[in-house]
């Protein structure tokens, strides 16, 4: 992993790589993780964008397609014999309530990462403003924030989670979303917190304060461009926990039933003893789209990782 | 323990009760924010499954009043935090008229035993690799092997779990599919083969956390080597002439672990949501089936109950840990000092 990324840089340097030369493409931004997470992402994107174009969508749907159906072109297990059957209308199959794979992908597939999204940016918005809030102003405001960052952080935000739905019932994403970033906040605080507290003792930050420069200045023009891979890294992991906790709570049986999303199919499969059906398709493809996406936004984090910090850079 | 500092002992604790009380108070404000009452909304529920319910509105009074739900809400708060205290839970709707303390106390060690040990494994296993990824004397080969290995990072356990229990449980069918120990027993007993059963059981579970888990702890070891590789005190430990070996182990892993601890501390919450999925994958004998049930069965009571059990878990879990920790890092009890 190390030498595939030390030989990268090198072919982007145009082979003058010389110990302690100055090189002008050594760009930070340039790390292999982080751009092979974001063309994983950017890929599956362009696949929805395609499958929107070229895709019924609306075969998505309860009973818009036949029943069972087994993929096409790839094994199927009936009995002992091992054979290959499928039609070309779905291409992926269908599931037991007639719903067409491929369509459900497409549809289900952005739903999911929406989710994710709208609970991360939410938690994000709050965790700067009470992170900054925390670091710079420090006193009993700082003791409070940590006190709920705390406890917070230490209440399983599942177990609440399902102790809401299982009075709300299962609601649409937007309110699943809104309902996970009411836990999203906690650990973007601590962190950010602790990146300013660093910060703010930093030489450039004492300058500008020498200087005269206002709070809110130093805070949003001095301290938070030098943040901007760490809020990008934050706001990563963030999603990735939105997602885990929109995926649980719809394959408990919590998520919106008409429209499927992944985490909607795979509570369906399970319902329906997918696996002991060996209907893998039925709940394989969507958890295999779910891991890729989620190695998708590891490999992005970790790239921002080192993008943020030289010392992890250099170690490879 | 003597060293502990009072100050940071009185903070914790209070972290952990405000954590308690916070639970116990969503918990009860939760229902009562949703329209309707529980009671009408059960009735309702029955009349639609009946058809008809006769004298509808006297059954809701009655049970209203038996419920209590006819006091002020302040009387009720009260009444609900004292019979927490008395772990107290109610009964379980799904399976009158067993108490939901008697159901969670059969299911509890089975969820604390897998979490339990899983962690162990993912704890040691990726502290381990991590800190051989950052060493500079580890083999080539293993430096490769690694990062190979960690694939499933971040991947949640639910999707690992499916994937285990249809590639082992149905394919090979070399593990078993479902429940943690065979069937054969009526109930747990303490013999070597009832021991073995549970950990043929428990494998792919533990499994399914492990997997995708011990990878981010790798990358956080081997981000905290790389730090502590630039230290002055490791020239020093160069410069003396020690074994290698005593300088990974004194010098590099002893520090690098403290923050793990911490992390690990952070983590429960996530961990214990994860894990509450595996069960119901595995449909293992949890906490995490418990629940998965009650929702199944809309038994909003044993819901409730097994939340909050599992979160006193939880928070009981952390309190361990952050209190253990002043035991391996001094440097915490000189705090305030």
């Amino acid at each position: 992993m190390a030498a595939e990324a030390k030989t990268k840089t090198a072919v982007v340097a145009g082979g003058t790589k010389k110990a302690g030369a100055f090189n002008r493409f050594d760009n930070p931004w340039l790390n292999w993780k982080f751009l092979a997470g974001v063309s994983i992402l950017g890929i599956i994107f362009f696949l929805i964008f395609l499958g929107n174009t070229f895709w019924d969508t609306s075969l998505a749907l309860n009973a818009s397609a036949p029943l069972n159906l087994p993929p096409y072109g790839m094994e199927y297990q009936k009995g002992k014999n091992t054979i290959l059957v499928g039609v070309p209308e779905h291409p992926l199959g269908t599931e037991n309530s007639g719903r067409d794979m491929l369509a459900l992908l497409i549809v289900g597939t952005p739903r999911t990462l929406g989710v994710g999204a709208i609970a991360a940016s939410v938690g994000m918005l709050v965790g700067i403003f009470l992170g900054f809030l925390a670091g710079f102003l420090g006193g009993w405001i700082d003791d409070m924030i940590r006190l709920a960052t705390d406890i917070t952080i230490t209440i399983p935000s599942l177990l609440v989670l399902i102790v809401i739905q299982s009075v709300l019932g299962s609601v649409d994403l937007v309110t699943m979303a809104l309902l996970i970033s009411m836990f999203a906040w906690a650990t973007p605080t601590r962190y950010i917190r602790a990146q300013v507290l660093s910060m703010r003792e930093s030489g450039y930050v004492q300058m500008a304060r020498l200087s005269g420069v206002p709070v809110r200045d130093i805070m949003f023009k001095e301290i938070m461009p030098n943040l901007l891979p760490y809020l990008a890294a934050s706001y990563i992991g963030n999603m990735t926990g939105a997602i885990i906790s929109a995926v649980g709570l719809e394959v408990l049986g919590f998520g919106p039933q008409r429209i499927p999303s992944l985490g909607v199919a795979i509570f369906f499969s399970i319902e329906a003893a997918a696996l002991l059906r060996h209907m893998w398709w039925w709940w394989g493809i969507p958890t295999v789209i779910l891991a890729i996406v989620f190695i998708a936004l590891l490999l992005i984090n970790l790239g921002l990782d080192e993008i943020a910090n030289p010392r992890l850079r250099k170690a490879n | 323990m003597g060293s502990l500092s009072l100050n940071y002992i009185v903070r914790r604790l209070l972290v952990f009760f405000l954590t308690l009380w916070v639970a116990a108070t969503l918990i009860f404000i939760i229902p009562r924010l949703a329209p309707g009452d529980p009671i009408t909304a059960m009735v309702a529920r029955m009349s639609q499954q009946a058809g008809f319910v006769e004298n509808a509105d006297l059954i809701i009074e009655g049970w209203k009043e038996r419920f209590g739900l006819n006091d002020p809400v302040y009387v009720q708060y009260l009444r609900y935090m004292g019979n927490l205290l008395r772990f107290d839970l109610g009964l379980a709707m799904a399976r009158f008229p067993s108490p939901v303390s008697q159901l969670v106390s059969r299911a509890l060690p089975w969820t604390i035993g897998l979490v339990g040990i899983a962690t162990l494994i993912f704890f040691t296993v990726g502290n381990l690799f991590g800190a051989l990824l950052a060493w500079t004397k580890t083999p080539k080969l293993v430096k490769v092997l690694i990062p190979m290995s960690m694939i499933f990072t971040s991947i949640p356990p639910l999707l690992a779990g499916l994937l285990l229990v249809y590639i082992f449980g149905f394919l090979l069918d070399i593990f078993p599919q479902a429940y943690a120990y065979h069937h054969s027993f009526r109930e747990p007993e303490f013999t070597l083969k009832f021991i073995g059963s549970v950990l043929h059981h428990g494998f792919l579970p533990a499994m399914a956390i492990v997997l995708v888990t011990f990878g981010y702890w790798a990358l956080g070891m081997r981000g905290m080597m790389v730090t502590i590789e630039g230290e002055d005190y490791m020239i020093l430990a160069q410069a003396k002439g020690l074994k290698p070996f005593y300088v990974l182990y004194r010098y590099m892993i002893r520090n690098a672990i403290l923050p793990q601890m911490t992390a690990l501390a952070v983590s429960i919450g996530t961990l214990v949501g994860g894990s509450v999925l595996v069960e119901v994958i595995f449909n293992y004998n949890g906490m995490g089936t418990l629940i998965f049930t009650a929702i199944r069965e809309q038994d909003f009571n044993l819901i409730q109950g097994t939340s909050f059990i599992l979160i006193v878990t939880s928070a009981l879990a952390v309190l361990i840990i952050d209190l253990s920790y002043p035991l391996i890092d001094p440097r915490i009890s000189l705090e305030g000092k």
